[in-house]
C-alpha cells in the first residue's frame, strides 16, 4: 500500500463503519454512490503533488494527523451566532455545526411556496428519491479523493430547491461552523442547490471557525440551474488558523441560466477551492469571480475549471488575490471549449498584488479551445503595490501606512463591489481591511 | 516661505540639479521656465518629498523647517502641495474619500477636529465651482478615465481643498486647449492669497498671460541661469530656449 494510499484508509474505514447508519442508507442508488465514491477514495487516495492539479499544495498539513468525522448531535451556541452574524443582513439562515444542520438555529419561516430550504440529511430520511436521482450530477467524474470522500460520506448539509418562476426576495445564508465537536474533527457537509426554470435566488454560503481547533472542512456544494434560472452565489470563507477547508462548487447550466459565483477567502485557513462550472446549453453565462488574501504563513489555491458545452454561452471570470509575509496562493483557471461550443465569448483574468518578497503566487491559465469560431482572452499578472500611486496619496498627506491599504482594498474591491446584497459586501470588506491592518506596518519600506 | 541654497541632486548617479537656489516669499508667484529635461519636474518632485532623487548637498526650508528632512505625508500637512505634471490613475480609491483622508490627516496634524462627513461635503462642493467640475467626479475613482484636461482640473481641485501654503504647480497647463486653461488659470487665481506662495512650472509662455507672476525664472541644466520679471517670459517666447544653453553653458564654464 503507497502512502497516499494509507493517508485515505483512516478514512474509508470510517466510511464503512458508519454506511448503515448514514442518512437514507437502504435506498439502493444511494448505497450504490456511496460505494463507488469510497473505492475511488480508497483506490486513488487523497491527493499528492504529483498529481498535476496539485501541483503546487501539499496537503502534508492536513495528513500529519489524522481527522474523525463528526457526528451529528454537536451543537453551535446561539451566542456565538448571534456574535458573527452579518450585520442588517436580512436572510433566511441554515446554521450548521461541524457539518449538521442545527434546525433549532435556523430561520426558514415566511418562505414563499414551492420553495424548500432545509437540511440534506432530514430530506434524505424522509424523501430521498427526487434527491439521490441529482445527488452527485453536477460532480460528474470525481476530481480528487476529497470530493470521493465527501461523497462517500453524503449526508448533511443543505438541500436549497426553489420551484419554476419563484423569485426570492431575501437571500439565503447557509453558515457553516467548523470545529464545533472539539480538537481533530472533520466535518463534511454536502450541499445541493437546485433552481427550477426561471426562478432566480441569492445565497449565501459562509465557512467559518468556532474556536483554534483543529479542524478539517470538506465541503462540497452542487448548483443545478435550469432554463433561464438565475442564481446569486458567494461563498465567503473566514476560518481560523487551524482550519482546513477543502471546498468543492460544481455548477451545471442549462438553456440561458445565469450564474454569479464570487469566492471570497479572507479567513487564516489553509484553503483549496476547486469550482466547475459547465455550461450546458446555448445561452448559460457564468461570472465565476474570486479574491483572495493569503498573509502569514496562509495558503490558499483556486482550481476553476469552466466547460463551454454548448454554443453561443459566455463566461467572465476574474480572480484577485492580495498576499503578504509569507503567504502562498494558487490559480489555475482552466477553460474548455468543446468542439460543438461555437462562438462561446470567455474571458478569464487573475490578478495578483505582492506585498512582501516572501510571498509566492503561482498562477497558471489552461485553455483548451477544440472549437474554431470563438473569442476566449486570458491574463494573468503579478505586481507589486504601484508606487506612483502609493505617492500620489502620500503627498496629499495620507500616511504610508492607509496610503498602503487604500491601494490594497481598491484592489480587492474590484472583486467585492460586485457581490451583493450590500451587507455581506460590506461584511467581506471590513474583515478584508480587519485582515490588512496587520499586515501592512507603519513605516513598512515598499 | 521656501529657500532653496546650492540645491544639488542626482537622479541614479546623474546630475540632475547642479546647484539651485530659490527664494521664494509668502503670497509671491514665482514661475519656472525651462526646455524639456532641464529638472524642472525633479525640483518640484524634490520639494514635495518624492523616492528616487539623491540630494548631494544644499538645503531647502520651508517656513524655518528643514523640508529634507520631512516625510512626504508630513510635507504635505505642513502645507507643502504638488499638482503633478501626469497625475496618476488609483483605481478603486474615491476621489473624495483621498480628500477626506488628506484633509483630515492635516487637521489631525494641526490639532484641530476632523470635519465631519457634512461639513466635508459642504466644503468640497464649494471647491468644486473654482474648477467648474461636476459633483461626480467626487465618487470617481481618483484620475480614472479623466480626460488630460480633467486631471489638470482635479489636481487645482485638491489644491483648493487642501489649502496649502506653497503649491508646487507642474505643467498644470499643458494639453489644456484654452478654455480649460483660462478655467484653471482662474482657479489658480482664486487661489493667491498673502500667505500662500506658488511655483508655476511651465515650458510655455501662455500660462502667464491668465496667471501673472511676481517673479520668472529660467532653469537650463539644472540650475537658475536668468532671473526677471514676466518679461524675460516674452522674451524667452520671442527667442526660444536656444540661447539659454548658451548662456547656461557659459556660466558652467
Ligand atoms: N527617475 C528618473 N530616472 C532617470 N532619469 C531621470 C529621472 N527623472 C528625471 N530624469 C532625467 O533628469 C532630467 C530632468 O528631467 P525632468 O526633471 O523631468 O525635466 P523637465 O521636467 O524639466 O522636463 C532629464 O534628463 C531626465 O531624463
Ligand atoms: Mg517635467
Amino acid at each position: 500500500m503507497s502512502a497516499m494510499e494509507s493517508h485515505a484508509a483512516p478514512y474509508v474505514e470510517a466510511q464503512q463503519a458508519q454506511a448503515r447508519e448514514l442518512p437514507g442508507a437502504g435506498v439502493a442508488a444511494l448505497d450504490r454512490s456511496r460505494s463507488e465514491a469510497l473505492e475511488i477514495l480508497g483506490e486513488r487516495g487523497l491527493p499528492s503533488q504529483r498529481d498535476e492539479d496539485w501541483k503546487y499544495t501539499s496537503i502534508k498539513p492536513i495528513t500529519r494527523s489524522r481527522f474523525s468525522p463528526a457526528v451529528s448531535g454537536v451543537d453551535c451556541s446561539e451566542d456565538f451566532i448571534a456574535g458573527s452574524a452579518i450585520e442588517n443582513l436580512d436572510a433566511w439562515q441554515l446554521v450548521f455545526a461541524d457539518g449538521f444542520h442545527l434546525p433549532h438555529r435556523s430561520k426558514t419561516n415566511g418562505l414563499p411556496e414551492g420553495v424548500q430550504v432545509a437540511g440534506l440529511a432530514e430530506a434524505l430520511t424522509r424523501d430521498p428519491g427526487p434527491i439521490v436521482d441529482r445527488l452527485g450530477s453536477a460532480v460528474g467524474k470525481m476530481p480528487h479523493g476529497f470530493a470521493a470522500m465527501n461523497s462517500a460520506f453524503v449526508g448533511d448539509g443543505a438541500l436549497v430547491e426553489v420551484a419554476p418562476g419563484v423569485q426570492l426576495e431575501k437571500p439565503i445564508e447557509l453558515l457553516f461552523v467548523s470545529g464545533c465537536s472539539g480538537e481533530g474533527f472533520l466535518s463534511l457537509p454536502r450541499n445541493l442547490v437546485i433552481l427550477g426554470e426561471g426562478s432566480q435566488c441569492s445565497i449565501i454560503e459562509r465557512h467559518i471557525s468556532f474556536g483554534a481547533e483543529r479542524s478539517l472542512s470538506n465541503s462540497l456544494t452542487e448548483i443545478i440551474l435550469d432554463k433561464n434560472a438565475t442564481l446569486n452565489y458567494c461563498c465567503a470563507q473566514d476560518q481560523a488558523e487551524r482550519t482546513f477547508h477543502v471546498g468543492g462548487l460544481f455548477a451545471r447550466l442549462a438553456h440561458s441560466a445565469k450564474l454569479k459565483a464570487t469566492t471570497v477567502t479572507v479567513g487564516k485557513a489553509w484553503v483549496r477551492n476547486d469550482a466547475r462550472v459547465d455550461l450546458d446549453a446555448e445561452g448559460a453565462h457564468a461570472n465565476l469571480d474570486g479574491a483572495y488574501l493569503a498573509f502569514g504563513r496562509c495558503h490558499v489555491d483556486n482550481h476553476t475549471h469552466i466547460s463551454h458545452n454548448a454554443p453561443e454561452c459566455t463566461s467572465r471570470e476574474c480572480y484577485k488575490g492580495v498576499l503578504g509575509d509569507r503567504g502562498h496562493a494558487v490559480f489555475h483557471g482552466r477553460i474548455v471549449v468543446q468542439p460543438n461550443a461555437q462562438k462561446t465569448d470567455s474571458e478569464q483574468s487573475n490578478q495578483n498584488l505582492l506585498l512582501s518578497a516572501d510571498a509566492q503566487i503561482d498562477t497558471k491559465p489552461q485553455l483548451e479551445i477544440y472549437a474554431d469560431d470563438v473569442k476566449c482572452a486570458h491574463g494573468a499578472t503579478v505586481g507589486q503595490m504601484d508606487e506612483a500611486a502609493l505617492f500620489y496619496l502620500v503627498s496629499r498627506g495620507v500616511d504610508r501606512e492607509t496610503a498602503r491599504r487604500m491601494l490594497t482594498q481598491a484592489f480587492a474591491a474590484e472583486i467585492l463591489e460586485t457581490v451583493t446584497p450590500l451587507a455581506l459586501q460590506s461584511y467581506l470588506a471590513s474583515h478584508v481591511s480587519g485582515r490588512l491592518s496587520p499586515a501592512v506596518p507603519p513605516g513598512a519600506a515598499a | 516661505m521656501l529657500k532653496i541654497s546650492d540645491l544639488k541632486v542626482t537622479v541614479d548617479g546623474k546630475a540632475i540639479l547642479n546647484g539651485l537656489s530659490l527664494d521664494v516669499g509668502p503670497g509671491e508667484v514665482h514661475a519656472i521656465m525651462g526646455p524639456n529635461g532641464s529638472g524642472k519636474s525633479t525640483l518640484a518632485n524634490v520639494i514635495a518629498g518624492r523616492d528616487g532623487y539623491e540630494v548631494t548637498s544644499g538645503s531647502v526650508s520651508f517656513m524655518g523647517n528643514d523640508l529634507l528632512s520631512m516625510a512626504p505625508e508630513d510635507r504635505a500637512r505642513e502645507g507643502v502641495f504638488l499638482a503633478f505634471q501626469y497625475p496618476v490613475e488609483i483605481p478603486g480609491v474615491a476621489n473624495i474619500a483621498l480628500l477626506k483622508e488628506g484633509l483630515n490627516a492635516a487637521r489631525r496634524h494641526r490639532g484641530e477636529p476632523e470635519l465631519d462627513a457634512l461639513d466635508f461635503l459642504k466644503l468640497v462642493r464649494e471647491k468644486l465651482k473654482l474648477v467648474e467640475m461636476k459633483e461626480e467626479f467626487l465618487s470617481r475613482s481618483v484620475n480614472e478615465g479623466f480626460s488630460g484636461g480633467e486631471k489638470k482640473r482635479n489636481e487645482i481641485f485638491q489644491m483648493a481643498v487642501l489649502e496649502p501654503s506653497l503649491a508646487v504647480l507642474d505643467e498644470t497647463d499643458s494639453g489644456l486647449d484654452i478654455d480649460a486653461l483660462k478655467t484653471v488659470a482662474g482657479g489658480v487665481n482664486a487661489l493667491r492669497s498673502e500667505d500662500r506662495s506658488i511655483i508655476l512650472v511651465t515650458h510655455y509662455q501662455r500660462l502667464l498671460d491668465y496667471i501673472v507672476p511676481d517673479k520668472v525664472h529660467v532653469l537650463a541644466q539644472g540650475k537658475i541661469v536668468r532671473s526677471g520679471d514676466k518679461r524675460l517670459a516674452l522674451d524667452l517666447e520671442e527667442r526660444g530656449y536656444g540661447w539659454i544653453d548658451t548662456a547656461a553653458d557659459a556660466a558652467t564654464a
